[in-house]
């Protein structure tokens, strides 16, 4: 039934979707700012263009990037079960944050920079692989050691903390949230994810190409390392600055492209612009449902991501909408 | 002129699959490429491809080395359809079939009229029209080989190299898919299949290249191959080779050697 509806049609609700739920993430929260309140000496307004408006934008960017990614990954490696997590990014990210937390980093700056270098060592090590691997078994081998030794290293890092309050931070800083987000995080974070995003972008014709395998595709005229090296740099970009600038937000990049799946077809390509729509509609809609929680805190984003993500999907599978992938 | 392989030689792993071939392949006519298993048919005509690098001599088409061809221009002279069939994702057939026109076009641009002309001239003429809307992994096997034909087809490459392309047909569809590969050598494209129905070779082939142990054992016509002699030695099987009444040529098998 859905296949009949024009493909522009489906992409223009997307993001209509995306643009009301930005609007009501602006006027949801502990204080509820009316429409009323946008106007004249209202004392809440500060919180809107302060507070609110640069965690809308957050949220669309982190929610796109980790859609896209998520759908490219699933193309590249041709694996319904891929997220940006298996290339290992997103550990050793956070293994850099962690590292300039404990080292008593409190700028957003400083975290930031070295959660991007702990991402360029991924991305260089991955980079390097992609001249010497024949196929893409040797990507999620290597981004499942990086995330292991990477998970290992923090564990061991936060064992040697000097005090509690610096392991509090850190724990704080894993779960991954929104909260309190500058218009200067958004400025560090948002050139790395649009120019990931792009690269991301670019991959399409060959993701469908690859659908008939390695050799079909190069016998297509697609070019392996080129690919690979959009995909790792593309996804090392917009994972690095996601996790520098939010904490951990899992979840997002599995579940998207197989939500839109049957709304948009298996064909990878087709499913990249939709996935990057969709991811930023569920986390801006995740982001507006954590403020919600009873009490003076907020549920953490990364936290509620999976505890709801998770029953969710299984749900679907439950229900064979899983379907799709064959 | 044509596709020329010259003392090719192609390694893996430290093994020698291919081993010093020289052949020439001409256009408008359809090479079979046969011999048993693991002589080297699928590594040489990957190689013929361009997809297999040359570890000494190499492949060149009309007289260009293939590896100075940029990918692109590759894949607009030379189509290639591998042997197994795989089909990551349920594509509807005809976006899969249109796959095919992927040297053609601009990516990000709609298909031109060409391009859709292409596609529905290949789906016709593998007999997969009535297909075109459903998902591939609902498809028979029979089904799937014959879509997989058609994006080759959409191409509409100057050289179809097709891997083993009648494996999973029952008799109907070999004879029509080798009619269509015929019609294609007929248009002008040069046509090398790697077979392994002797039968069907010596019925369709104009001209056979028979490989043992990575190493061209005869090559030139396929009635002067395909001798009892020349399948005894690469095949160890004693054959009785001959004609049907109505003068269809047969390769029968008779003993193990």
């Amino acid at each position: 039934m859905m296949a009949r509806v024009p493909r522009s049609v489906k992409l223009m609700a997307l993001g209509m979707a995306v643009i009301v739920l930005a609007l009501l993430s602006l006027v949801i929260g502990k204080v509820w700012v009316p429409a009323s309140g946008w106007f004249g000496d209202d004392p809440r307004w500060i919180i809107i263009p302060q507070l609110r408006a640069p965690r809308a934008v957050l949220g669309l960017l982190l929610g796109a990037s980790l859609g896209l990614s998520g759908a490219v990954l699933q193309g590249f490696l041709r694996n319904p079960l891929a997220d940006p997590a298996v290339l290992g990014v997103s550990a050793t990210a956070a293994l850099g944050a962690v590292a300039a937390i404990l080292v008593g980093a409190t700028g957003g700056a400083v975290v930031f920079g070295a959660a991007m270098v702990g991402a360029a060592c991924a991305m260089a090590l991955l980079a390097a692989l992609s001249w010497r691997a024949e196929g893409v078994i040797t990507f999620v081998l290597a981004g499942t050691v990086l995330a292991s030794l990477s998970g290992a290293l923090t564990v061991f890092l936060i064992a040697i903390a000097p005090n509690p309050y610096v392991v509090a931070s850190v724990m704080d800083w894993l779960m991954g949230a929104l909260t309190d987000r500058s218009w200067d995080d958004v400025a560090r974070a948002a050139p790395a994810m649009l120019a990931g995003g792009a690269m991301l972008l670019f991959t399409a014709p060959a993701l469908d190409a690859l659908a008939l395998g390695e050799d079909t595709a190069r016998s297509l005229g697609v070019r392996p390392v080129r690919i690979r090296l959009l995909v790792i740099v593309g996804t090392g970009l917009v994972v690095g600055a996601g996790v520098a600038a939010t904490g951990v937000v899992s979840f997002v990049g599995l579940v998207v492209p197989h939500l839109l799946r049957p709304l948009f077809g298996a064909r990878p390509g087709a499913l990249l612009l939709p996935s990057a729509l969709g991811g930023a509609a569920l986390v801006l809609a995740a982001d507006s449902l954590v403020r919600l929680a009873p009490g003076a805190g907020e549920v953490r984003l990364g936290v509620a991501m999976a505890m709801l993500g998770a029953p969710f999907f299984l749900l679907l599978l439950w229900r064979g909408r899983g379907r799709a992938w064959g | 002129m044509g596709l020329t392989a010259t003392g090719l030689s192609v390694s893996r792993a430290g093994r020698v699959l291919v081993d010093g071939v020289d052949a020439r392949f001409a256009s408008g006519r359809i090479t079979a490429i046969l011999g048993p298993n693991g002589a080297g048919k699928s590594t040489l005509l990957k190689a013929l491809a361009g997809l297999l690098p040359a570890s000494a001599g190499g492949v060149s088409l009309d007289g260009q080395p293939i590896g100075a061809m940029t990918p692109r221009e590759r894949a607009r002279r030379i189509g290639y359809l591998p042997q197994d069939g795989t089909v990551h994702w349920n594509l509807m057939v005809r976006d899969l079939v249109a796959l095919g026109r992927m040297p053609h076009r601009s990516p990000y641009a709609a298909p031109s009229a060409h391009d859709e002309q292409a596609v529905e001239q290949a789906l016709d003429a593998t007999d997969t029209t009535h297909l075109a809307d459903r998902p591939v992994l609902t498809l028979s096997g029979g089904e799937r080989a014959r879509v997989l034909l058609a994006r080759v087809l959409a191409g509409r490459p100057d050289w179809l190299l097709v891997d083993e392309p009648l494996a999973s047909l029952d008799p109907a569809y070999q004879l029509d898919v080798l009619a269509r590969l015929r019609a294609a050598g007929q248009a002008g494209a040069g046509v090398v299949l790697v077979l392994h129905d002797l039968s069907l070779a010596l019925r369709t082939a104009d001209a056979a290249l028979l490989l043992a142990g990575g190493k061209v054992l005869a090559a030139g016509s396929a009635d002067t191959v395909l001798t009892p002699q020349t399948i005894a030695q690469a095949y160890g099987v004693e054959v009785e080779v001959g004609r049907t009444a109505g003068g269809i040529p047969y390769v029968l098998s008779s003993e193990r050697l």
